[in-house]
């Protein structure tokens, strides 16, 4: 006989589940256990593993649908059977499911005034309205609620469940009514982690545990202290206007398949601002410092084992379109581990941009051999107020540079990012 | 260690605890001259007399509370009832006299007594005469009950009786009498309130007392055969009850079956599976089950006599309920 497949609760919070994606199409053999659909809930996207079996005769709510628990979503028969009456049926539950939530609460406190009225005949009626719904026996809402969610398992079934961290709801019952039982229990820990979400421990039963360090961690903990422990930091920070240079990337962009990243004009800006400043481009020697030949220009990208920061080299003989397709290919190769060390090492400057993690601004610190780092912050809409006081609205970033004091003092930090902070926001100045 | 029947071993124990204390006496019907209804007091008359072992007449009521008199004038009396099912008429003499004479009189009055003698269904007898009454002896506070299930324990356990000083309903049956167990020679005493293991195994509890005991080593036997074990705790003694025991095991195995022959409704059986849901709630993966006898008065039919109480199918069943075990 047809029977409707329900939305289950697939997380302990999810009300609504959309579904994303349905792994069986009208008319498939459906195997009990077997993937009916994908569903995103609450958390995470989780897979709908069928209790029923038969043919899948009608998928009642579509990829990108949202359905409560308890809402039917399919109708599981056997081929060819014919779903019309159990069509109807499912249509007049949605028809008295969907009257407006206000009024049930009306409907069930005029009823629950009538039970109160009956029991004590007399008595002021709205006056038990509130003693009465406190009585469990006449809840009527929060204890359907609670038996929507109800899961039926042995009392040492809990006990394991609450032991291994392990929701109940996501673990078959093989009990009476599907009671979830120790063997239950038992086997849903044989199943891979990923299958069962994880409620979050206690603080307290999380015990420390220690994470050894990658061989990357190591030279990232070196290299970094290094760089703090050893080079006085300073640092400069500014506001740049980019309205212009977003409107230079989109006129750039225009027509093209593959669109410039906005870290190609930094880059570049960058670039060209260090040609002027040339004492920016340089290292600490100990006893001398030394002011490179080239601007090879760092970007950090970020890799689950740390931070990486390809080079794009000799960045004032190329222009932003040719330093984008260099970029693109390192990132490429620095997400994939495959970067060789000559594109990584020695940068002359780098540049960190954090703008698309939502981060405002930030201080970087140094990467040597170079002896300042540019850390570039979101780019939002904020009000500006001009020389005449006038107000209005600009897309901003706030840049902050950090500088190796040995090398260069304030006064020729500021004068740097001044010209970089003018090239953004005025980009055909670097023609000049 | 000599095998002896389990009539015996109760004949043994009131011999060596007449002969160890002069105030030790046994009365009830055909207990001396006929040498009891079921042998129990073979040559007692010829070894202590008239005086001690006591011929009495048909009126359970009577001779209970000549027992329950005796007691209080400092005699220990054994008042043998030749069926609990008879002990019915004597029923005000132990709950209202023997059970509460202590606890009325502040201490001043002990009631040193014994009341044994066969209990529940035998063969062919009927409604009126197949009856298990323990649950209504336990029910009174101020009587000890013991339900021993072989001859050692039947041996050991009514010296121990025969010694306390309160009253002590001591449970027998017909059908254990010519059950063979060994018995060392020497004097043994065996504690109330101490559950006894007859057979280890970690798959689930069957709790029981008395003659269903053997059934249930049976069943376990037959169990063993599929995989499944049985753990078989034998409480010997069910006020007071060896709790501890019982909650240890189900923490264990996570499943518990009760045996017990008397009716399901308000039995010992049932108040123990309620301790035991409450005591081991978290432990427990399905409700605890009762093996009883059902909820009739024993039918004379003998086929529907044998369906009516507990049976090894029955606990077997049972055993397979609280493992989820599909049947049948």
């Amino acid at each position: 006989m047809a029977e409707k497949v329900l939305m289950i609760a697939l997380s302990p919070t999810m009300e609504t589940g959309t579904i994303v994606k349905w792994n069986k199409k009208e008319g498939d053999a459906v195997e009990s256990g077997e993937v009916l659909c994908e569903v995103e809930t609450d958390k995470a996207t989780m897979e709908y593993e069928s209790a029923q079996e038969g043919n899948l005769l009608k998928i009642l709510v579509q990829e990108g649908e949202e359905a409560r628990i308890e809402d039917p979503i399919a109708i599981i028969g056997e081929k060819g059977e014919d779903v019309t009456d159990i069509m109807k049926e499912i249509g007049e539950t949605r028809a008295k499911v969907h009257v407006p939530e206000e009024e049930i609460l009306e409907e069930e406190k005029h009823s629950a005034v009538i039970a109160a009225e009956e029991e004590q005949a007399g008595g002021e009626a709205e006056g038990e309205v509130a003693a009465v719904s406190e009585r469990p026996g006449i809840a009527l809402e929060s204890r359907e609620k609670e038996e929507a969610v109800r899961i039926k398992a042995s009392p040492l079934a809990r006990q394991l469940a609450q032991q291994h961290n392990l929701d109940l709801k996501l673990v078959k019952g093989s009990g009476p009514d599907g009671r979830v039982v120790k063997r239950d229990i038992e086997a849903a820990l044989k199943q891979p982690p990923a299958r069962l979400i994880q409620k979050p421990a206690p603080s307290a039963v999380i015990a420390p545990e220690e994470i050894p360090l990658s061989g990357k961690r190591k030279v990232i903990a070196q290299r970094i202290s290094e760089s703090k422990f050893s080079a006085p930091h300073y640092y400069l920070r500014t506001v740049v206007e980019v309205d212009n240079l977003m409107a230079a990337r989109t006129r750039l962009n225009k027509g093209r398949d593959e669109k410039v990243s906005l870290n190609a004009f930094l880059i570049k800006f960058t670039a060209e601002a260090l040609k002027r400043h040339r004492i920016i481009n340089t290292s600490w020697g100990g006893d001398r410092i030394i002011q490179f030949g080239t601007a090879d220009i760092g970007i950090a990208v970020a890799q689950p084992d740390g931070l990486i920061t390809p080079i794009v080299r000799d960045c004032w003989s190329k222009g932003i379109i040719q330093i984008d397709k260099e970029l693109k290919v390192l990132v490429g190769k620095a997400l994939n581990n495959r970067l060789r060390p000559q594109d990584y090492q020695g940068a002359t400057f780098t540049i960190s941009n954090l703008g698309t993690f939502g981060i405002l601004e930030f201080t970087a610190i140094i990467n040597p051999p170079g002896s300042a780092i540019l850390a570039v912050g979101q780019i939002r809409r904020e009000p500006m107020v001009d020389e005449g006081d006038n107000i209005s609205i600009k897309s901003t970033m706030i840049l902050t540079l950090s500088c190796d004091h040995r090398v260069f003092d304030g006064a020729a930090g500021a004068l740097f990012l001044k010209e970089l902070k003018e090239m953004i926001e005025y980009p055909i100045k670097f023609l000049y | 260690m000599p095998t002896i029947t389990f009539r015996e071993a109760l004949r043994q124990a009131m011999d060596e605890e007449m002969a160890r204390d002069e105030n030790v006496i046994l009365l009830g019907e055909e207990v001396a001259q006929y040498n009891g209804a079921y042998k129990v007091s073979q040559g007692l008359l010829d070894k202590y007399g008239p005086k001690r072992v006591i011929d009495t007449p048909i009126s359970e009521e009577g001779f209970t509370g000549i027992g329950i008199g005796a007691a209080l004038a400092g005699l220990r009396p054994i008042v043998e009832w030749m069926t609990f099912s008879f002990s019915i008429q004597a029923m005000d003499q132990v709950i209202n006299n023997a059970a509460k004479m202590r606890y009325m009189s502040g201490g001043q009055f002990a009631i040193p007594a014994v009341f044994r003698g066969p209990n529940g269904p035998a063969e062919y007898l009927s409604a009126q005469h197949s009856q298990a009454l323990q649950s209504i002896y336990a029910h009174a506070p101020g009587l000890k009950v013991v339900a021993p299930s072989t001859p050692l324990d039947a041996k050991g356990l009514l010296k121990t009786a025969i010694r306390d000083d309160n009253p002590v309903i001591f449970l027998e049956a017909e059908l254990m009498y010519s059950l063979k167990g060994d018995v060392p020679e020497e004097e043994y005493l065996i504690p109330f309130g101490k559950a006894a293991i007859r057979r280890e195994g970690k798959d689930a509890t069957v709790v029981g007392f008395s003659k269903p005991v053997t059934m249930v080593l049976t069943s376990a036997d037959r169990l063993a055969k599929e995989g499944i074990e049985v753990e078989v705790i034998d409480l010997r003694s069910i006020r007071p009850l060896d709790e501890h025991t019982i909650y240890e095991s189900v923490k264990k195995t996570n499943r518990c079956v009760i045996v017990d022959e008397a009716w399901p409704f308000t039995s010992v059986g049932s108040h123990i599976a309620w301790l035991v849901s409450k005591n081991c709630f978290d432990y427990l993966d399905a409700p605890v089950e009762l093996v009883s006898s059902e909820d009739v008065p024993m039918p004379y039919n003998h086929r529907l006599e044998l369906a009516a109480q507990p049976s090894v199918k029955k606990i077997e069943s049972a055993v397979k309920k609280v493992l989820y075990i599909e049947q049948e």
